[in-house]
């Protein structure tokens, strides 16, 4: 069972260095933006297998502090793309 | 009933383990950013719930272990990565990324000329 799993840790490290090349070359910026958000997702996936891997349960708060950090950066991200400012002054949206 | 319990955590952990590699070659293949967020946003969020749903047997199953954390944080997952994928590729159309030539139909074009033609008509000192 820890072959199988330490397996599954290589393969998801090296999902993520396929994502780290995306986000490199992207010829957009939103395109770094999708990649980023799926490292972020892939992150929590390495924790997880960390955690079964170190045989201790105590990662796995480190999982929901990572999601919910991940989804504010991808929304501050795609609103200053969108718009050039992350927080507004005016009350007109 | 530890052999049937090993035997579905390894089958959920492979299932998000090949949605996770479904994802990276669709990121790494497709032509342009929406299509690239299509393959992003879906098969990454399904296949980290199947990988954390794996992990969460392996803890209540094996160890005994019953985590809310990893429940609330599949929960949190499976609401909050449809919304970051329709905000990241609502951010691209609107700073002007081209989709591909294959694209057949364009329908939010015309509703953002014509947005956009209104909120000059309304505030026409805006800037």
């Amino acid at each position: 069972m820890i072959i199988f799993y330490s397996v599954c840790l290589v393969l998801v490290i090296l999902s993520m260095l396929g994502l780290l090349y995306r986000v490199w070359k992207g010829p957009s910026v939103p395109d770094r933006l999708v990649a980023l958000d799926a490292i972020g997702v892939m992150l929590i996936s390495a924790i997880a297998l960390f955690s079964i891997l170190f045989d201790t349960p105590f990662f796995i708060d480190a999982i929901l502090l990572i999601a919910i950090m991940s989804f504010i950066g991808t929304v501050s991200f795609s609103k200053f793309i969108e718009r050039g400012e992350i927080i507004e002054r005016g009350s007109d949206r | 009933m530890d052999l049937i319990a090993d035997i579905i955590i390894v089958l959920l952990v492979t299932a998000g383990i090949v949605f996770t590699i479904v994802t990276v070659i669709g990121i790494l293949r497709l032509p342009d950013v929406y299509t690239r967020a299509h393959a992003a946003s879906k098969s990454a969020t399904l296949g980290v719930m199947s990988l954390l749903l794996g992990v969460f047997l392996h803890f209540w199953w094996n160890e005994g272990h019953f985590s809310i954390q990893l429940l609330l944080g599949i929960a949190f997952l499976f609401i909050t990565s449809p919304i970051g994928g329709h905000l990241m590729t609502r951010a691209a159309y609107m700073s002007g990324v081209e989709p591909t030539k294959l694209t057949i139909g364009d329908d939010l074009k015309e509703a953002v000329i014509e947005h956009r033609k209104e909120s000059n008509k309304n505030t026409p000192d805006d800037k």
